[in-house]
């Protein structure tokens, strides 16, 4: 048998379900591992008594025949969720020493079917980043190839590199600008943005308010379904979360793609796109295909102003976030003589560059003088984008994409490091998704000549992640992915 | 719209940030090479779209008007740098 | 007012932007409580606090109070208003940014109609109204180097009412608050205490020559806390203005503080760089979207609101403008009065209330509700008058001892034996003992000293221990004396 670690949830489940191994065996090898594999810096918290404790109520539940949904099921959480008595930093030095007195409401949701909390994962500071590069923590390390030290990809770095290298069953990530997606891209996982307003902001720490959102890590499209099962919801806490239903996921998987109407769009076929990167999309679009589906080509025209648009918005919303991080009420305080000098001292030592260059970028976009033309300015060519991909789903069920225009580069790029637009590009597939507030997916489709993950997108309607799931599984099936043992 | 050091530092003071004089230079430079790229905006006609602020149009839902909270301080000011009497502690506010 | 200059007169020109708190059981974006006068930091949610991935979620009855107060202003109530983020960093700001509306505002124009001492009335355009959430306390004199800070106000619904630059006279704007502090208290919407801070004042204030239209810079006074100190504020400062310009100065646009010991304005030190709010919608927040029949509901359950209530006692009581007008600014007094006067003659209840009542109250130090005399002992008092069972003076002294007992006024009168006499023949004996006593004044009467009528109606009261009915003891004497 495979080590118990290596399998995906459902497996788990079905292991815990035939008593195979108990929660608190499972918890134990988890553990065991995450000590194993420290050097990948995943972890920038492990809670091992909060899950041996958690683990035994789980096997308790399994004795006693009331196991919940995702009972035993040993998580790694994002850095950027609030967890009630344990420490939440959004690997950020400004949250030094943060305890959150109140849980997130989707890790709360996790926790109360049943899952097993093993530690808090690495990520770029407050989500800023493409590569982990920017936590305070250090940069968690891709699992793919460790001796070479690659990036996991960013923002939810250590929730893809953790679920990769089997240190959590499944891990939960946010994503504001393809923060769930690339990074799953590059550690060859599983990985979904739901619709902007499926899953509850509420206790996770705010990036860009109009554009996050939290969804899982998983090691496959089952366990993704899985794990948004529980983690959606309408919650009364955050008021854009949507009232709706939370539709059984797991349903679409195994459904038919004979007649879906996936769409292509050329304006993601850029000349120089990587070849790799190409004929992966061209695979993915065969496959479909020869399954029944349709494939029309669309076009997204404003989705080459996404970019742009996004780190006008993005910033703008971050920098007001933000401001409540002052030295005052928690966190980091560097003192001062007076109140502004603490404020000045305190922000200063406590972000980090990244995030210091999108507060100032987006303060400047906010100001008097410049917000017509830049954050105004943004938020019409927003619409533009939306509109684009309103205008594509009259001809079309589902859009198939690449996710990444690379795959994951080495820590420390001299070529990243040069100029900070350079590492935005790796955005360039994800963000319109997130701009105009829809599901976004990617799966693993392959590996790189030189042995590296690439990543497929499937981007649906809003509030339609079931079809993106159905297309998702047949991708799935087909690829045959094989995962990190 | 080029910006010059004056908005950088006055960019810095709105945001509370400090950039050290030797640094201006070069925050003023890749300040400008960000504002260059994002300007290709300009390119795209918008004369008549609406601003896009929320992506989903539900409705405001409201609360009830009910105390479901307070009498926490304890709480509130667990992770206080600095508290006493149970207020937060700050150096003197200079008006 | 008109300010005289050494070339020309100048006009005042001033507007004012008003910080009225919600009444209401929570704060407007938690629920934690209202409640003024908790232990620090003991009303405080989690979401007041500006904690890490916390999300406001506006309490639906500040917006109820808010449409609430638009329609008393006689407003537009929008149906789309959104809420803004204003972002500045301040220590009783946990978030570094005031949620706001700023483009959209729940409440557009409307209009409050002033009444002047000189029986004039005037209409104050009212600009707009938005609702917003208070900051937290700044504490700073209990200790040299700290300032403490207590976030239980953070997050309290207020309303801010913006006019338009209408006022020509602190008198005029005087008048306003006074008739918007009315409004609010008959509403229910706000407590409009100024002086606990639930209602605040900012003002601006510009002068121009008598007669010309211009807009010239403004200065604002922030916080300003009374109704006294808003009229000293704005008239010490359009002097200083007049006195600026006539010596060839010019004014710059800036706030100042408003000082109440001396009743000037100082200018506030200036900081390197100015303000900027960067004000952006608020994204945590969807657009407030109003139904026309929410707003219906709501107009349905407005109360009659001083002018109408002030109107129908004019109409249909018959009391005049100034008594009604009195009257009608405390809600309180309003109802007071009305119960009072049911089934009475009005404007003698409005006589007394106005008069001994009033004064009874004053020197109590007593609010309107603790009065020991009632509505209906007030009335009842009237009617003994009117039914001639006790004279108006005798009513004076009845009067004294219900606001010591709260006694009704016939048990008083009955048990004192205060009942007027009316019977002739009573009166008449007392008559005949007062002319028998008096002869010297009986022959100074007759030899033409007609005026000494008045003592002999006097003696014959005084004698009856003011009981006798002087109608009556007035055609006896005529009688006995002519």
């Amino acid at each position: 048998m495979a080590k118990i670690t290596s399998l995906t949830v459902h497996e788990t489940l079905d292991g815990l379900k035939n008593k195979e191994f108990t929660a608190l065996e499972l918890a134990k090898a988890y553990l065991a591992a995450m000590e194993e594999k420290r050097a990948l810096n995943a972890y920038v918290l492990e809670t091992a008594e909060t899950a041996l404790a958690q683990a035994e109520e789980s096997a308790r539940r399994y004795r006693d025949g009331t196991a919940r949904a995702l009972e035993g099921i040993p998580l790694g959480i994002k850095d950027l969720f609030c967890t009630k008595g344990i420490r939440t930093t959004a690997c950020s030095h400004i949250l030094d020493g943060f305890v959150p007195p109140y849980e997130s409401t989707v890790t709360a949701n996790l926790f109360a079917a049943g899952a097993v909390c093993l530690g808090k994962l690495n990520m770029d500071e407050f989500a800023m980043g493409g590569s982990n590069e920017t936590s305070y923590y250090g940069p968690a390390v891709n699992p793919w190839q460790e001796e070479k030290k690659l990036v996991p990809g960013g923002s939810s770095g250590g929730s893809a590199a953790a679920v990769a290298a089997n240190i959590c069953a499944a891990a939960t990530g946010t994503d504001t600008g393809g923060s769930i997606r690339q990074p799953a891209a590059f550690c060859g996982v599983a990985g979904i943005k739901p619709t902007y307003g499926r899953c509850s902001r509420y206790g996770i720490v705010a990036f860009a308010s109009s554009l996050d959102q939290a969804g899982p890590i998983a090691k496959d499209v089952r366990d993704c379904a899985l794990l948004l099962n529980v983690m959606a919801g309408y919650d009364a806490k955050d008021s854009t979360s949507v009232k709706t239903e939370t539709p059984d996921f797991t349903k679409a998987l195994g459904q038919s793609v004979k007649g879906l109407k996936v769409g292509v769009p050329a304006e993601y076929r850029p000349t120089g796109l990587n070849a790799e990167i190409a004929a992966c999309w061209d695979k993915g679009i065969k496959i479909l295909r020869e399954a029944g589906a349709e494939v029309v080509e669309i076009s997204l025209p404003h989705t080459r102003y996404a970019l742009p648009v996004y780190y006008i918005i993005a910033p703008a919303e971050a920098s007001s976030n933000l401001a409540r991080y002052d030295g005052l009420r928690y966190g980091l305080r560097v003192p001062g003589e007076h109140l502004d000098n603490m404020y000045v001292n305190s922000r200063t030592a406590g972000f980090g560059v990244e995030v210091k260059r999108r507060i100032m970028v987006g303060t400047y976009v906010l100001s008097a003088g410049y917000y017509d033309a830049y954050y105004l300015k943004a938020q019409k060519v927003r619409r533009l984008i939306r509109d684009d991909f309103v205008r594509a789903f009259n001809d079309c069920d589902v859009i198939l994409t690449p996710t990444s225009p690379t795959t994951a580069f080495p820590i420390g790029d001299a070529q990243m490091k040069e100029n900070p637009i350079n590492m935005w590009l790796n955005d360039v597939f994800t963000v319109s998704v997130n701009l105009a507030g829809l599901p976004g997916m990617s799966l693993p489709a392959g590996l790189s000549a030189n042995g590296l993950p690439l990543g497929l997108q499937l981007i649906g309607r809003a509030f339609d992640e079931e079809t993106m799931f159905k297309a998702a599984a047949v991708l799935e099936k087909e690829i045959g992915f094989e995962r990190l043992k | 719209m080029a910006i010059d050091r004056q908005t950088v530092s006055r960019t810095a003071f709105l945001s509370r940030l400090k950039i050290d004089d030797d640094k201006i230079d070069a925050a003023e430079n890749e300040f400008n090479k960000i504002l260059n790229w994002v300007e290709q905006l300009n390119e795209v006609n918008t004369d008549d779209v609406a601003p896009l602020t929320a992506v989903n149009e539900n409705a405001l839902v409201c609360r009830e008007d009910k105390v479901t909270e307070g009498g926490q301080a304890d709480e509130i000011l667990a992770n206080a740098p600095m508290a006493e009497y149970g207020y937060f502690v700050v150096p003197k506010v200079v008006e | 007012m008109i300010i005289t200059g050494k070339e020309h007169n100048w006009e005042i020109v001033c507007g004012l932007e008003i910080h009225c708190q919600i009444i209401s059981e929570a704060k407007i974006f938690s629920g934690a409580s209202t409640r003024f006068g908790a232990d620090a930091n003991e009303n405080v949610s989690f979401v007041d606090a500006g904690m890490p991935g916390m999300l406001p979620v506006l309490n639906g009855y500040c917006v109820h109070q808010a449409v609430k107060t638009g329609l008393g202003l006689r407003a537009k109530i929008n149906n789309y208003s959104e809420f803004s983020r204003k972002n500045y960093f301040y220590a009783d700001m946990p978030t570094g940014y005031q949620i706001t509306q700023f483009l959209y505002p729940i409440v557009g124009e409307g209009v409050v109609t002033v009444d002047l001492d000189d029986g004039s009335s005037k209409d104050i355009r009212i600009e707009r109204m938005h609702i917003e959430q208070d900051a937290g306390k700044s504490i700073h004199d209990i200790d040299p180097n700290k300032t403490f800070i207590d976030l239980n106000r953070a997050g309290v619904g207020l309303m801010e009412i913006v006019t338009k630059p209408d006022f020509r006279s602190p008198e005029e704007a005087g008048a306003f608050l006074r008739k918007l502090r009315s409004i609010l208290r008959y509403l229910g919407t706000c407590d409009g205490n100024m002086d606990e801070g639930s209602m605040r004042c900012d003002i601006n204030v510009s002068v121009r020559p008598e007669g010309s239209d211009e807009l010239r810079t403004r200065c604002e006074m922030k916080n300003v806390n009374s109704v006294k100190f808003v009229m000293q504020a704005i008239e010490n400062e359009a002097r200083r203005h007049v006195e600026v310009y006539e010596n060839g100065g010019s004014i710059e646009q800036e706030t100042r503080r408003f000082d109440p010991a001396t009743g000037l304005t100082k200018a506030l030190r200036k900081k390197e760089f100015a303000h900027d709010y960067r004000y952006f919608p608020e994204p945590d927040l969807p657009p407030l979207v109003l139904s026309d029949e929410y707003i219906r509901k709501v107009a349905d359950e407005l109360p009659e609101l001083p002018d109408a209530k002030k109107a129908r006692f004019v109409d249909k009581l018959g009391l005049t403008k100034y008594d009604a007008s009195v009257i009608c600014e405390n809600k309180e007094v309003a109802d007071f009065f009305e119960k009072a006067a049911a089934g009475h003659d009005a404007k003698k209840v409005a006589n007394w209330l106005m008069g001994d009542f009033f004064a009874m109250l004053k020197r109590k130090n007593i609010n309107i509700e603790e009065s020991p005399v009632t509505a209906e002992n007030l009335g009842a008092l009237v009617e003994l008058i009117e039914k001639n069972v006790i004279s108006g003076k005798i009513a004076k002294d009845v009067f004294e001892i219900m606001s010591e007992t709260g006694d009704s006024p016939a048990k008083i009168v009955e048990e004192k034996g205060l009942k007027q006499v009316t019977d002739a023949g009573a009166i008449e004996a007392i008559v005949d003992r007062v002319i028998a006593e008096n002869q010297d004044k009986v022959g100074a009467y007759k030899g033409g000293k007609t005026g000494l009528m008045g003592w002999f109606v006097g003696q014959v009261i005084k004698e009856s221990k003011g009981k006798a009915n002087p109608q009556v003891v007035n055609s006896l004497l005529a009688e006995k004396l002519n």
